[in-house]
C-alpha cells in the first residue's frame, strides 16, 4: 500500500499574526514558519502505517512557494520516503489545492490519502473533502484514530457530539485530527539523511489546471479589541463583580 | 435570490445552530429553504416549519441519509444547489464535513465561518485563530457558506408557518457505512448554547477534579469546557474542547480556571461577554483577554466560589 501525504508551511502556530499596515494581508517577513500542526499528525499517521507495515511508501506533497521545500524536508526526516513538490508563487484556495491533489493521485495511484483537517492560517477546513469529492472517494474527516482492516478503513472522528466512527472504503481521503497521535521529533541523523532523499519539483502549468482564485480578499483587518479587565483581589471581591458590575450571575 | 439553508437536527427538533445560520441567510436576504436530512426526521421538519422566516422546509427522508455520511449529503445538496443563490449551513462538524464536498462538486470555493455578512457577495471571516479578519469577495455562481454561529443571533424558533416539502434522496454511495457515535452522558446545558461556561486546564491535574468546576456549574446553571491541553491530558471527553480545534462559543460569562490561555484556546472563547480568568500565574496570557482576573491557587479559589454563590 502506499500513501499521498499533504503537507502546508504555515507561519508558526506560538507567532502571532500580524496584519500588514496596507491590510494587503499579514506580515510573513522573516516570520518563522512551520509545518501546519494538523498535517503534523497525518505525515506521524502515514510513518505509523508504514512502521506497522501496512504501509510500503509514504510520499509527501507539499504545494507553495520554492521555500516549500523546507516543509517537505522535514516530512523526509521524519520518515517519508519521497517527496513532490508543486511549485506556485500565488496563495490557492483548497479548490485549486484539491485539483492539484487529484493530479498527483492519478499519477501516485495511492490507496490512501492523509491531510491535515484543517491549516492554522485560512482557517478553511476544506481540501481533504474536496479532494475525495474529485476523485469520487470516501472520505473520513476529523480523524482521532484509524485502523485499516480487511482493505476498508475504520475510523474513529472527532465531531461535537463526542466520538463516531465510520468506515470507508479505500482508496479513500482521511483527515487528522489533533488526538490521532502524538507526532514525533526528526533526530538529527534523519534531518542529514533526509537531505538526500529524492524530492520531486514540478511546476504548476505543467499540470494544465484551472487554478484561478473564486475569491478576491479585499482587506485584512485587526480583530477588535477586547477593553483591558481588572484584577481582583479575591473570591468575594470577584463574585461582587460579577453580581453588581457585569450582571451576569 | 434564494437560499438554502442545511439544518442540523436530531431527528425531533433542531440544533440551536441553525437558528443562528438562518439569521445570517436573512442578512444575506432573499427566501429561506430549510433542508431536514436524516432517516425519521419528519418531526424535526415539523419543527423546522415553524422557524421564524423560513419560506418552505425540503425534506429529504430516506435511510440512505442514516448516519448523515457526508458522500450521501453532499450528492443530496449538490441536487439541490442548482435552485439557490446561496447554500448555508453551520460551522459545525455537520457542516464543516460535507459543505466543502458538495462544493466541490459543484467546482465552487467555500467560503468557510463567515463572522459577518457586508453584501451578498462579500463576507468577513476569521483566520490566523481570529488574530486577524479577512473580507473576501466571492465571484462564484452559488455562494457555499459556513457559519461561525457565535457571531449571528439565533433566529426565533416559532412564529413561522413554512410549508414543509418531500424531496427525493440520492442512492446511498455505498462508499462509506456509519458504524455508530459515543456522546458523553451529561445532564447539564449544552456547551455551545450555554449563558455561562466555566472551563479547566492543565492547572486542573486530573479528571476528578472537574468535579469541582461541575459543582459551580450546577449552581449556575452552566456547561463545562477544558482547554485542549486538559483533553489531551485524558482528563475530560474531546466534546468538551473549547479553541481553534474545539468548540468556538461566545456566553454571557466565561470562566477560565486553571487555564493558560494560548492562541488556539482564546480563538474559542474570546467573543464571550464577560471572561473570567483564575489562574496561579499572574503571567499567564488568559489575563490579558479578561475582564476579571484572579491570581489565585485553584484548589482554594474554586471551593471558594462554589461557596460563596
Amino acid at each position: 500500500m502506499k500513501v499521498l501525504v499533504g503537507v502546508k508551511r504555515v507561519l508558526d502556530p506560538q507567532v502571532k499574526a500580524r496584519v500588514k499596515a496596507d491590510k494587503s494581508g499579514i506580515d510573513l517577513t522573516n516570520a518563522k514558519m512551520t509545518m501546519n500542526p494538523f498535517c503534523e499528525n497525518a505525515v506521524e499517521e502515514a510513518i505509523r502505517l508504514r512502521e506497522a507495515g501496512t504501509v510500503e511508501e509514504v510520499v509527501a506533497l507539499s504545494i507553495g512557494a520554492a521555500k516549500s521545500e523546507e516543509t517537505l524536508r522535514n516530512a523526509l526526516a521524519l520518515g517519508a520516503d519521497r517527496a513532490i513538490l508543486v511549485l506556485t508563487e500565488d496563495a490557492l484556495e483548497p479548490l485549486a489545492i484539491a485539483k492539484i491533489i487529484k493530479a498527483i493521485v492519478e499519477k501516485e495511484n495511492p490507496d490512501l490519502v492523509l491531510v491535515g483537517k484543517q491549516a492554522i492560517d485560512d482557517e478553511c477546513n476544506q481540501t481533504g473533502q474536496m479532494v475525495s469529492a474529485l476523485l469520487g472517494w470516501p472520505q473520513a474527516t476529523f480523524a482521532s484514530k484509524l485502523e485499516i482492516v480487511d482493505g476498508t478503513a475504520q475510523v474513529t472522528r472527532e465531531v461535537d457530539s463526542g466520538l463516531e466512527t465510520i468506515n470507508v472504503n479505500m482508496p479513500a481521503v482521511i483527515s487528522a485530527d489533533l488526538r490521532l497521535n502524538e507526532p514525533r521529533y526528526a533526530s538529527l541523523p534523519n534531518v542529514m539523511k533526509a537531505k538526500r532523499k529524492p524530492l520531486e519539483k514540478i511546476d504548476i502549468s505543467d499540470l494544465g489546471l484551472d487554478t484561478a482564485n473564486r475569491m478576491t480578499t479585499l482587506e485584512v483587518m485587526e480583530p477588535p479589541a477586547r477593553a483591558s479587565g481588572v484584577m481582583v483581589e479575591n473570591v468575594a471581591e470577584l463574585v461582587e463583580k460579577l453580581r453588581n458590575e457585569a450582571k451576569v450571575i | 435570490m434564494s437560499i438554502l439553508v442545511i439544518a442540523e437536527h436530531d431527528n425531533a427538533s433542531i440544533v440551536g445552530a441553525t437558528l443562528h445560520t438562518v439569521t445570517a441567510a436573512q442578512q444575506i436576504g432573499g427566501d429561506i429553504d430549510l433542508l431536514i436530512a436524516g432517516n425519521g426526521c419528519s418531526v424535526a421538519a415539523q419543527a423546522a416549519a415553524q422557524i421564524s422566516g423560513v419560506n418552505r422546509v425540503l425534506l429529504a427522508d430516506d435511510i440512505s441519509l442514516e448516519g448523515l455520511l457526508a458522500e450521501n449529503v453532499a450528492n443530496l445538496v449538490v441536487s439541490l444547489a442548482g435552485n439557490y443563490s446561496h447554500v448555508l449551513t453551520a460551522a459545525t462538524t455537520f457542516g464543516k464535513n460535507f459543505m466543502p464536498r458538495a462544493a466541490a462538486l459543484l467546482d465552487v470555493s467555500q467560503i468557510s465561518e463567515i463572522s459577518e455578512v457586508i453584501s451578498a457577495d462579500t463576507f468577513v471571516r476569521p483566520v490566523y485563530a481570529g488574530n486577524a479578519m479577512a473580507k473576501v469577495q466571492s465571484s462564484d455562481r452559488i455562494k457555499l457558506i459556513t457559519v461561525r454561529i457565535t457571531k449571528f443571533d439565533a433566529a426565533a424558533e416559532t412564529g413561522g408557518s413554512a410549508t414543509i416539502e418531500a424531496v427525493d434522496a440520492v442512492a446511498d454511495s455505498g462508499l462509506s457505512r456509519f458504524v455508530g457515535v459515543s456522546s458523553s452522558e451529561s445532564e447539564r446545558v449544552e456547551l455551545t448554547s450555554a449563558a455561562i461556561v466555566i472551563s479547566g486546564g492543565r492547572g486542573m491535574q486530573n479528571g476528578e477534579n472537574f468535579h469541582m468546576l461541575e459543582s459551580v456549574a450546577d449552581k449556575l446553571g452552566a456547561a463545562v469546557g477544558a482547554s485542549r491541553a486538559a483533553v489531551d491530558a485524558g482528563f475530560v471527553p474531546n466534546d468538551y474542547q473549547v479553541g481553534q480545534t474545539g468548540k468556538v462559543i461566545a456566553p454571557d460569562l466565561y470562566i477560565a480556571v486553571g487555564i493558560s490561555g494560548a492562541i488556539q484556546h482564546l480563538a474559542g472563547m474570546k467573543d464571550s461577554k464577560t471572561i473570567v480568568a483564575i489562574n496561579k500565574d499572574s503571567e499567564a496570557p488568559i489575563f490579558q483577554v479578561a475582564d476579571y482576573g484572579l491570581v489565585a491557587d485553584l484548589f482554594v479559589a474554586v471551593p471558594e466560589l462554589d461557596n460563596a454563590l
